[in-house]
């Protein structure tokens, strides 16, 4: 049984919106038998903070393309992406890129 | 007295003819300007350059004492070119420090001409440049900044089929374009062509910059290999930009340009600047590093040649706003037919689907404002409100028919997707109702119907 996880949630670039427009979120991950990774951490994010069109935010079991996700301000590339276990007091970042000019 | 007022007069006079007389040589020049081809101005490349004038020491003396970038340095600037892709909010910023800063040449290319609703972020264009090519525009600002950079205007769009060869013409590049396709064209002809790319980005109150492929660092599609979906990429004219915030960046980018012309090196190759114009934050992030399965700049690249960006992107090389179709015919009046169900009384309601923040800038009066976001959570209390009018609105008609329901929104996309919520709802209040929307919504209302209402 892994205890709960506190982590700090962020969106930017947009992706806010899709939160209604909150961009910090410190969330309590409850104690379950397996660890937290990003992967879980997706369907709980669906589950209890998007409030709209969730197809902008997630495809398949990752993010849609176009957003990074930041691991403690590092690509999550670098760190194992959907399989990097979440650790107490780390900082999630979804960024949406922009275009615009 | 008199004959120094007399001088400052003339003076006066003279200033503003020759202000008229090199308005009238830019339009000459807009008027003959070719299109952009392969054999069109090709400039030849910048000779090397041994030493600076007594002009140029005196005109960059207050960066040339700074012992990083000195003489030699300023000699790097002078003898590099920089091709700007888009000269709006970013490229003007970007553009007129460069020149300032005394780079050789630069390219600058947009397609686009000067519109009103610009000039609050381009600010190399002034009220005189409206209609007027931007790449003209910019170039002709650049060239009362500082005459000795050599500017080549390319008042076209970036395509497929004359990216790399221009790419090739220049040392260092600037992306500030405003779109997806042009942003992957840009970053795989700098692959192509072995350019290092500086690319900045921003819309409302935020902004990102990045280094890419500058030596053996990520391209663009190391960091983003798959487009993102159309429906999720907002433009400046529907998300918002505050002036300032692509002015920020596009002087960040600047920067980064300036150090890799001379020499310095940049410091976003790898990372990316995240700036917050709202909380006052600058971050910085560290990005992956090239992928050696890159399509474009891997070890094994498939990207060996330009393609349809337009169609990997599923979507245009502009930001001009789309116009969806999910509604049919019938189920949509123009706003000249509007005009006509208001002018002869027929009892309605009027639906506006806009956010409040584009309902505070104007609005038809007798509309009932819902924004669309809470007509599709289905918010209890919006619903309850729309019911209240159809109820009082079906009073006034014959029992059995249709109550008509007009939506409207800023340009006729969001007020589809609201006729389509309201068919799907199933309240007793909201049946035998008659739903369409109106085609091109307010903009079209003040284009088609009343010219005092206002664009925006």
């Amino acid at each position: 049984m892994a205890a709960p996880v506190s982590v700090q949630v962020e969106f930017g670039g947009g992706a806010e919106l899709l939160f209604d427009g909150v961009k910090k979120h410190q969330v309590t991950l409850p104690g379950q038998e397996e660890p937290w990774d990003i992967r879980n951490l997706l369907i709980w994010i669906k589950k209890n903070l998007l409030k709209e069109r969730p197809e902008l935010f997630i495809q398949g079991d990752s993010v849609r393309p176009g957003i990074l996700v930041l691991i403690n301000d590092a690509d999550w590339e670098l760190q194992g992406e959907l399989d990097y276990q979440l650790q107490d007091q780390d900082s999630i970042l979804f960024i949406s890129t922009l275009h615009g000019g | 007295m008199a004959a120094s007022e007399d001088v400052l007069a003339l003076q006066a006079e003279v200033a503003l003819l020759e202000e008229e007389l090199r308005l009238l040589r830019q339009r000459l020049e807009e008027a003959t300007a070719k299109p952009f081809s392969r054999h069109a101005r090709e400039p030849a490349p910048l000779p090397p350059k041994a030493a600076l004038s007594r002009e140029e020491i005196l005109r960059y003396s207050r960066q040339l004492v700074l012992p990083e970038l000195g003489v030699r340095g300023q000699l790097r600037l002078a003898t590099s070119s920089v091709l700007v892709v888009g000269c709006g909010g970013l490229g003007c910023p970007l553009a007129q420090y460069l020149a300032a800063a005394g780079v050789g040449r630069l390219g600058l290319v947009d397609h686009d001409v000067v519109e009103l609703s610009n000039l609050h972020r381009q600010v190399l264009h002034g009220e005189a440049r409206e209609g007027h090519a931007k790449a003209h525009s910019a170039a002709a600002a650049i060239g009362r900044l500082n005459s000795a950079v050599q500017c080549v205007p390319y008042a076209e769009a970036l395509t497929p089929a004359t990216a790399l060869d221009l790419v090739r013409r220049y040392d260092v590049v600037a992306d500030c374009s405003d779109n997806v396709p042009t942003r992957y064209l840009v970053s795989d002809a700098c692959v192509l062509a072995g350019r290092p790319l500086v690319s900045a980005s921003a819309l409302r109150l935020e902004g990102q910059l990045t280094v890419y492929h500058y030596e053996g660092g990520p391209c663009y599609r190391c960091v983003f290999p798959t487009p993102p979906p159309g429906e999720s990429v907002t433009n400046c004219a529907d998300g918002g930009v505050l002036g300032v915030v692509p002015g920020v960046l596009g002087c960040l980018q600047a920067l980064e340009v300036i150090k890799i012309a001379a020499g310095l090196g940049p410091s976003y190759s790898g990372s990316l600047l995240l700036f917050d114009a709202l909380g006052g934050q600058f971050r910085c992030i560290r990005l992956r590093g090239r992928r050696s399965d890159c399509v474009a700049c891997g070890d094994q690249p498939t990207v060996t040649r330009l393609q349809d960006y337009e169609a990997f992107c599923g979507s245009s090389a502009t930001d001009k706003c789309r116009s969806l179709q999910l509604l049919s015919q019938e189920e949509r009046v123009s706003a000249a037919h509007y005009k006509q169900v208001l002018d002869a009384g027929e009892p309605h309601l009027l639906l506006d689907v806009r956010p409040k923040v584009e309902v505070d800038i104007c609005c038809l009066p007798h509309a009932l404002h819902i924004p669309l976001s809470r007509l599709e959570r289905r918010d209890a209390e919006s619903l309850r409100l729309l019911g209240d009018a159809v109820r009082k609105g079906k009073q006034t008609i014959q029992k059995g028919t249709l109550f008509p329901i007009y939506v409207i929104c800023k340009l006729g996309n969001d007020s589809q997707k609201a006729v389509k919520v309201l068919q799907s709802l199933s309240i007793k209040e909201l049946d035998s109702l008659l739903a369409r929307d109106i085609v091109g919504g307010l903009m079209a209302w003040a284009t088609k119907v009343d010219p005092t209402f206002p664009q925006y």
